[in-house]
């Protein structure tokens, strides 16, 4: 039983940790977010110097050939600056699709121009009527000569404005739930038939609603088998939910100590208010959560998600449970700063809002209970029956 | 025990009705409704149009106050019938620093010329208040408060910093707890309560955007200010328990009852065009089980407020009981944002109303429902923190 880093992993956790630490000042991601891009190129060219877009990708290509631990690793600390940068939506969503269902054709000319920099994706999925069911597509593209015409809306595509291409699925058979008959297109952004309406997330983020209408897409771009993308669909969100878990993690770490540090340091009744037991019961608590959400992420980073039923069911633990931490410290943490908490200029609302909305992400709290219960519960395992009737 | 409305209660509800129905103006309502969507402040006039209609009426501007002084006098059931009517029409809700606050204490506390200058103005809505208690360094422990005020002649000089004024950018006037008596025994027995145009030279107000940017509450500074002495409501010296008289006041208007059960109603219409796993969210057991749970909660809390108002008709003024109905009401005002924002998924996340967001998009109900519940965490802090609200209850009612 070991839960240290590697040696690597150790040098590519300093690396991050100093990338934010010398880039990331409160200021400078501040003017970030305000700006009309809402992100930073020169941020993104340093991602590339550093190697951190290849972190993932097979050495192949020239990526590190890294696992779930090391994406882990980059997106913790990534919390901890809450870096907007596109990684989430360039390098692992839409990257891990393309590494996933990829010709070695599309896999030489994308990957390669990702882990440089040159090329940024989004994945536009989830519809108006879907939430966060992988499976409602209602877009369509139809077989038309030797190009697919696509017409639908995806809504709130995270990084859409900064990606030079889109992954979007679409219907090419079926019915509107249907998991077979999704297939997955690549286009550029700049194409006719796509308009985008960019905009800020209340997290600061950016994301855009697409419009699609009447977007031809050549047969070659589409990334893997016509009609069964759903699996691989669902297995990347999966393992960009870890990724997503990663950063709350971090983002809870700082709410956990940034709180502690002002309580004891904030004084009403002339005493530092850290001396009411209440509050150190909660300061108490918010430490138990953070812990419990940084255990269950371990548990589902160590995973065998190459085994479908298992990355499932980890995936949903752990973003159910990181899902309620996140309310827990992130109200406390507000909560415990008063005043101070619910303002703007001040740190600790932004690591709320951020940590609320990835809450929001691939599934909130309640669909990922569902999904693990029916993955735990429709078919109990003679061994989970046996260990039921011994207790009753 | 009877809880039944009388047939003149029930009289009353459809006079109440039909004065919203013909008095509530459709252009109020499509202002707000178009600013609230695009999380844009209200204007001056949003907030104080239905004020002044309803002071024009019968002194329903201030269903608490006494007939003397132009208010309603409305019975405790008159009183909830009327807030559940308002609520259930959406109307706008009245600022509570004029009614709510100051009023009570001037028409309680202050000498007949203030009553005649200032309680004319609080009822028509005609003049904006706010209130300056905290101050950075005073928040729970609001006695601690530093702003001076030194007697020189027939005025107050009045230097320091008030902050988290909520309205203060609207505001005429600003009623003050500030220190008179520096080396008073106790903190709270140097304290006066001061009544200050927000026009006399050297008062200065600057915005604080709250996490939802929203411009609500100021930080208001005060350099050499000139009160005059006429100014001061009761004694000098006494303001901290004209200052403990309003805050009980001000807790008990908190609960918001009827607001957070018209907000329910609105979720579950959300939830029924929202869909989840293929079916409308409505009939998510899991979402619906969190529904039924705030209801619930709703109910019980409806049923203590109402007692309290039972037990306050005999016109003692609500005691430390009324931080019970702050608590609970703020938990579940804080409670329903989290629902709304829940029910519509992925349309959380547009922050629509900043000056990089001009296109409008996402269902029309679900605009702005995340700033809302960011906005809404405001409420277990202001008005006595809901900690500070359980240490009046250990204290006061627990004997602890
Ligand atoms: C089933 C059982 C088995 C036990 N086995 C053992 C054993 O094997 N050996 C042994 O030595 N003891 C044993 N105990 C005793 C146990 O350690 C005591 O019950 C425990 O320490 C609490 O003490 P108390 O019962 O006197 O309650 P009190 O100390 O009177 O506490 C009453 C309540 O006040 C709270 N409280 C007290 N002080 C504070 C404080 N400063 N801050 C906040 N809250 C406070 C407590 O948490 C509790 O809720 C056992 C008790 C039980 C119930
Ligand atoms: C949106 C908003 C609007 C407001 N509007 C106004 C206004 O119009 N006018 C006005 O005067 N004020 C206003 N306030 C101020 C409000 O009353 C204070 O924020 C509140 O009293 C808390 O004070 P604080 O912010 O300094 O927090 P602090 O007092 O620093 O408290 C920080 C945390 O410590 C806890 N705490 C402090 N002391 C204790 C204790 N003894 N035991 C247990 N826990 C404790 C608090 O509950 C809180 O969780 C407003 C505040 C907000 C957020």
């Amino acid at each position: 039983m070991n839960f240290d880093y590697t040696e690597e992993q150790t040098l590519l956790d300093n690396m991050v940790t100093s990338f934010v630490r010398d880039n990331y000042d409160w200021d400078t991601r501040c003017n970030i977010v305000k700006s009309e891009e809402g992100w930073k190129e020169e941020n993104w060219k340093q991602f590339a110097e550093l190697g951190l877009l290849g972190v993932p990708f097979d050495e192949v290509y020239g990526g590190l050939g890294g696992k779930s631990t090391d994406l882990m690793i980059v997106m913790e600390q990534f919390g901890k600056g809450l870096v907007v940068e596109p990684y989430l939506p360039t390098v692992i969503l839409a990257g891990g699709l393309i590494s996933k269902l990829g010709s070695e054709e599309q896999k030489n000319s994308i990957i390669p121009e990702i882990i440089s920099g040159n090329v940024r994706c989004a994945f536009a999925y989830a519809e108006p009527q879907s939430r966060f069911d992988l499976n409602d597509v209602k877009t369509t593209a139809v077989l038309n000569g030797d190009d697919y015409v696509l017409n639908g809306f995806k809504s709130v595509v995270f990084g859409a404005g900064m990606a030079s291409h889109l992954i979007i699925s679409a219907r090419t058979d079926g019915d509107q739930r249907s998991e077979s008959g999704i297939s997955l297109f690549i286009v550029d952004t700049k194409s006719d038939g796509l308009t985008l309406q960019n905009y800020p997330t209340i997290d600061e983020y950016r994301a855009s609603e697409v419009i699609i209408e009447n977007l031809k897409v050549s047969k070659d771009n589409v990334l893997g088998e016509v009609n069964m993308a759903y699996e691989a669909i669902e297995e990347i969100v999966d393992i960009s939910t870890i990724a997503a878990c990663s950063e709350a993690v971090g983002i809870l770490q700082v709410l956990k100590d940034s709180t502690t540090e002002y309580c004891k340091n904030r004084k009403q009744f002339g005493q530092s208010i850290a001396k009411n037991q209440v509050i150190q019961h909660r300061l108490v608590d918010m430490m138990i959560e953070y812990e419990q959400a940084k255990s269950i992420l371990y548990m589902a980073v160590t995973a065998d998600l190459s085994n479908s039923d298992e990355r499932k069911k980890a995936v949903s633990a752990a973003k159910a449970r990181i899902g309620k931490a996140i309310k827990f410290v992130g109200e406390s943490a507000i909560q415990l700063h008063g005043g101070m908490g619910v303002v703007d200029e001040y740190m600790v609302s932004h690591y709320f809002k951020r940590a609320t909305m990835i809450g929001v992400l691939f599934g909130n709290t309640d669909y990922h209970m569902k999904r693990y219960m029916t993955l735990t519960q429709s078919g109990i395992s003679s061994s989970d029956e046996a260990i039921s009737v011994s207790v009753t | 025990m009877d809880t039944a409305f009388s047939n003149e209660d029930l009289k009353f509800q459809s006079e109440i009705r039909d004065f919203i129905k013909t008095n509530y103006p459709q252009e109020l309502r499509d202002s707000i409704n178009s600013k609230r969507k695009l999380g844009k402040e209200l204007s001056r006039e949003d907030l104080t149009a239905w004020h002044k209609i309803l002071g024009k009426h019968n002194g329903w501007s201030a269903p608490s106050w006494p007939k003397q002084y132009g208010g309603a006098e409305f019975t405790p059931t008159q009183k909830y019938i009327f807030e559940q009517e308002c609520a259930k029409a959406e109307c706008q809700y009245i600022m509570p620093f004029g009614i709510n606050m100051v009023g009570p204490v001037i028409y309680t506390f202050g000498n007949e010329e203030q009553k005649a200058q200032h309680l004319p103005g609080i009822l028509s809505g005609e003049v904006f208040w706010c209130q300056g208690y905290s101050e950075p360094g005073s928040g729970s422990d609001l006695a601690s408060l530093k702003t001076s005020a030194v007697k020189e002649g027939d005025y107050y000089i009045v230097n320091g910093q008030k902050t988290w004024t909520t309205m203060a950018q609207y505001a005429d006037w600003i009623f003050c707890l500030v220190r008179t008596n520096p080396e008073a025994e106790k903190p709270q027995q140097g304290i006066s309560f001061l009544l200050i145009d927000m026009k006399t030279p050297g008062v200065t107000v600057r915005p604080i955007k709250l996490m939802d940017g929203t411009h609500e509450v100021n930080e208001t500074w005060f350099d050499n200010v000139k009160v005059p002495i006429e100014n001061l409501i009761g004694q000098e010296n006494m303001g901290w328990t004209y200052a403990k008289f309003l805050l009980a006041h001000e807790r008990s208007g908190i609960a918001g009852v009827a607001r957070s059960k018209k907000a329910i109603e609105r979720i579950k219409q959300i939830a029924s065009s929202e869909m989840s796993y293929g079916e409308p969210l409505i009939q998510d057991p899991a979402f619906k089980a969190k529904i039924a749970a705030a209801e619930l909660e709703l109910s019980a809390l409806e049923y203590t407020e109402l007692r309290t108002l039972a037990k306050d008709s005999a016109g003692k003024g609500p005691g430390p009981e009324s931080s019970l109905l702050k608590i609970k009401g703020t938990d579940i005002q804080q409670a329903v944002t989290e629902l709304a924002m829940e029910a519509v998924g992925y349309y959380a996340n547009p922050h629509l109303g900043t000056t990089l967001s001009n296109e409008y998009v996402g269902p029309d109900y679900a605009t702005n429902l995340s700033g809302t519940y960011f906005n809404f965490r405001k409420a277990s802090i202001y008005g006595g923190s809901n900690e500070i609200q359980r240490n009046i209850i250990a204290k006061m009612v627990l004997g602890l």
